[in-house]
């Protein structure tokens, strides 16, 4: 028994950030607009109370506004030739779920990639040759940095970023990023104070002639009130940001960006805790009709829609075609399709320094309060005679003290007993711990699928993760980690411990939840999944907004390209698809 | 501390870890919450921590109990710097964690089928914690047995506890049933003496002191910039200091 519901102009699926962005725009717009939401309505006063807010063990340890292993899980394997086994609790990646998604326990980090990444075949061919991407499937957005520089600088606005122009309209600016691409304007607000870690990071990189400069923060180093009017509070460096909601108003998402506003608009509804099943096609395949969702009491419901956005996480975009037969599965094989390809990640590396009578005062933090270096960024640097094409950010963002994971201990302690607990107690105040955060670029091998075994509870398979870190990342990161050892040695302190990127991707430790690709957006039908626009080549009236859509990803936080390309996706729709309901792009 | 707050359905179901097992069947006749021209806001909607009242075992026998507490008391022993595990709360924290959503996985993907994996896939075992406590510490309890005349783990030396205890952990006792057992006592362990006391650990916030954790405080502003200073203020919790109970000194 289905229970068929009224027809509205647009129907999102998820509402995170992306979602939120476009149902604000396409309410603007005047369409009739219905967001389904599988997790919980949250909000700032009744879920991230100042009150119980801080508490470790419930949100970061047992994880409880993430997506649980329960509701939807994913397997995962190194290669081709293993078997795919579930990942029964999440680890290496923390998926979001509920009202603002992701956007609700991230960090804050918020960038713009590089001019080159959104050329990154192109540019890498013309500048190195085409055999030094050979093992590679690296490809060109099919969208400029230019073109998107208006939706980046919106995105910030709207969130009221913190931090510093190193650019300003092709003016290197004295302390922002001397390597990012050119802004038409200053960051909204300025950078957040400094903590002490940060402060003797960037000044041990100076020393040795690099461009240390303040991450551009979601966490406010002031109040704001944004564009849409809706004001928030400065940011209290409490230390409790990832894998936490902000009991203070003061860090960056839709809860406190948009849905104050959109939430008043009469063409806007919202359904939560109802899960979206698939995508529902007319017979010729190339239609969608809306989607079939589950709602909380178990019932099956049809939601008829003209249009269809998928704003889930990338993954779940993903999974979510695969489900819904939209486009062709991507084979690795033969190399062909489009629908799970170029799945990416990001190839990591940290460093503690070791000092003695510091007072680091780690629990002094927020998610995105430090000090990042990009001179091995991307292609910031010479390439000419090394082995490897990308980079990584160096970061020095001490995001928490808190101390059921921060513990940090030279090598060789003990794990338990009182000589542990001396050490425990000597080094939490006297570790300075920065990382690399290196690039992903796409090969053959690296994908998405469905899994051929294990199920949901509603009997779809689960998607599949092929995943390990290509040879050409792991030399990148391992040539990153030699630049980290010279700036530890800078810092002096009585030991550095550098850390080395091997194969072998684990999916059990906390590494990251940048998972990109798989959707990805390019200009040739034959190997992207959505064109320019964010549009399925294959059905026409669904667009998949995420990091699904990044060809490859860059040796930075995802989430200011993904904000941004909501609104260049908003922009196509109001201003080319609404007149002329269609292909925007003829293959 | 103990708390009276009183269990309640929850309107957000399995989606929550806190507290005991909470069923969506709960909200079963709330129809979807379709939200529409405002913010929607409810009374009572919050979902602060559910900690479990004191003063009994959930899931540990008397005999595991005992067990529990000399290991916890090894893992983290009393010394000049602090309490140790037990006096600590560590094994009444792992109780009442293992009555609650954690101890049988409700929240984790758990249908088979159950193949053994690779390092990289993670825990792959049909085991829940309850279960895995409950084996491996009969695992440890009949390895103590057969090496030490038949006594119990809490009988020993603290030196054979610890030699015990640090066999478990160099994995040199097969004892297949039990895989992985050592790490997550361990990591439950430090759980306890680091988390919030209203969980029933870290008494008297023990193991915040040890460190210099401030806890649950919510704005530095004032100290953003005093680089490299000692931080003033002693640590909170949840539920507050122990000097603002009524009562208290």
């Amino acid at each position: 028994m289905v229970r068929k519901l009224p027809r509205k102009d647009v129907v999102i699926v998820g509402l995170g950030w992306t979602g939120a962005i476009l149902a604000h725009e396409l309410t603007d717009a005047g369409l009739d607009v219905v967001a389904i939401e599988r997790g919980p309505w949250r909000d700032t006063a009744t879920d991230f109370n100042v009150a119980y807010a801080p508490d470790e063990l419930r949100y970061a340890i047992r994880k409880d506004l993430f997506l649980q292993p329960a509701q939807e899980a994913m397997t995962m394997r190194n290669t081709i030739s293993q078997t795919a086994l579930p990942m029964r609790d999440y680890g290496s990646f923390l998926p979001g779920t509920g009202v603002g998604g992701a956007g609700t326990h991230w960090n804050g980090h918020t960038w713009r990639f590089f001019p080159s990444d959104f050329v990154l075949k192109t540019h890498l061919t013309e500048r190195y040759g085409a055999s030094r991407i050979a093992d590679l499937t690296v490809q060109d957005w099919g969208v400029s940095y230019d073109e998107l520089e208006n939706a980046f600088d919106r995105f910030e606005y709207l969130a009221g970023i913190s931090g510093k122009a190193g650019n300003l309209n092709g003016k290197i600016e004295a302390g922002g990023n001397p390597f990012e691409g050119p802004r038409s304007r200053e960051y909204p607000l300025p950078p957040m104070q400094m903590t002490y870690a940060p402060t003797l990071f960037a000044e041990a990189a100076r020393s040795i002639g690099l461009h240390p400069f303040p991450t551009p923060s979601a966490n406010l180093s002031k109040a704001y009130v944004n564009p849409l009017g809706i004001a928030m509070g400065q940011c209290t460096f409490c230390g409790f940001c990832e894998r936490f909601g902000c009991a203070n108003y003061s860090k960056s998402s839709a809860h406190t960006t948009i849905l104050p506003v959109l939430m008043r608009k009469s063409n806007f509804e919202a359904r939560t805790e109802c899960e979206v099943l698939k995508v529902d096609l007319a017979s010729d395949g190339k239609t969608a009709k809306g989607v079939t969702y589950v709602d909380v009491t178990g019932e099956l419901c049809e939601q008829p829609a003209d249009i269809v956005l998928l704003n889930a996480y990338g993954l779940h975009n993903v999974r979510l075609m695969l489900l819904s037969k939209i486009g062709t599965p991507y084979d690795p094989a033969t190399g062909t399709g489009t629908v799970g390809r170029n799945y990416a990640y990001q190839t990591n590396a940290s460093t503690q320094v070791f000092f003695e009578g510091k007072n680091f005062n780690p629990f002094i933090a927020a998610g995105a309060l430090g000090q990042t270096v990009d001179d091995y960024n991307g292609d910031a640097f010479d390439h000419a005679a090394l082995d490897f094409v990308g980079g990584a950010g160096i970061n020095c963002i001490p995001t928490n003290g808190r101390p059921i994971a921060y513990r940090p201990t030279p090598p060789g302690t003990p794990r338990w007993g009182s000589a542990w607990k001396k050490a425990a107690k000597e080094n939490y105040g006297n570790t300075l711990t920065f990382s690399s955060q290196g690039s992903s670029y796409a090969a053959r091998g690296n994908y998405l699928d469905l899994d051929p075994t294990y199920k949901d509870r509603f009997g779809r398979p689960l998607l599949r993760v092929t995943f390990d870190f290509p040879d050409n990342d792991i030399r990148m990161s391992n040539w990153v980690s030699d630049r980290m050892q010279q700036i530890a040695t800078a810092l002096g302190g009585k030991q550095a411990v550098v850390g080395r990127t091997r194969k072998g991707w684990n999916s059990v430790p906390y590494q990251s939840t940048h998972n990109t690709g798989g959707a990805i957006m390019g200009t040739d039908p034959n190997t992207s999944a959505v064109n320019r626009h964010l549009q399925s080549w294959d059905v026409p009236n669904v667009f998949v907004v995420g990091a699904s859509a990044f060809p490859q990803n860059a040796g930075k936080n995802p989430t200011g390209p993904v904000g941004a390309l909501a609104f260049w996706a908003a922009d196509a729709i109001r201003n080319h698809y609404l007149k002329n309901p269609g292909k925007l792009v003829q293959a | 501390m103990t708390s009276s707050t009183p269990f309640r359905p929850s309107r957000r179901g399995f989606l929550s870890s806190t507290g005991m097992t909470l069923l969506v069947a709960s909200i079963a006749g709330a129809r979807a919450a379709e939200h529409s021209g405002a913010l929607p806001w409810k009374p009572f909607a919050a979902l602060p921590p559910q900690p479990l009242p004191g003063g009994r075992w959930y899931v540990f026998t008397p005999d595991e109990v005992r067990m529990v507490e000399a290991i916890v008391d090894r893992l983290i022993p009393a010394d000049d710097l602090s309490i140790g595990g037990k006096e600590a709360g560590c094994a009444t924290f792992i109780d009442r964690q293992l009555a609650g959503s954690y101890g049988s996985s409700e929240r984790l993907y758990t249908q088979g089928p159950f193949l053994p994996g690779l390092p990289t896939q993670g825990y792959q075992g049909a085991e829940a914690p309850v279960a895995r406590y409950r084996a491996g510490l009969a695992a440890l309890a009949q390895h103590v047995r057969s090496q030490f005349a038949g006594k119990a783990f809490a009988d020993l030396a603290p030196a054979d506890q610890d030699k015990v205890l640090g066999d478990f952990d160099a994995g040199k006792v097969a004892y297949p049933a039990a895989a992985g057992f050592f790490n997550l006592l361990l990591q439950n362990t430090m759980e306890g003496f680091f988390a919030d006391p209203i969980y029933g650990g870290n008494k008297d916030m023990a193991g915040w002191k040890l460190l210099g954790f401030p806890g649950a405080r919510y704005d530095y502003r004032d100290y953003v910039t005093a680089h490299n200073q000692p931080f003033p203020l002693p640590p909170l919790s949840i539920a507050g200091r122990p000097e603002w109970k009524v009562g208290s000194k």
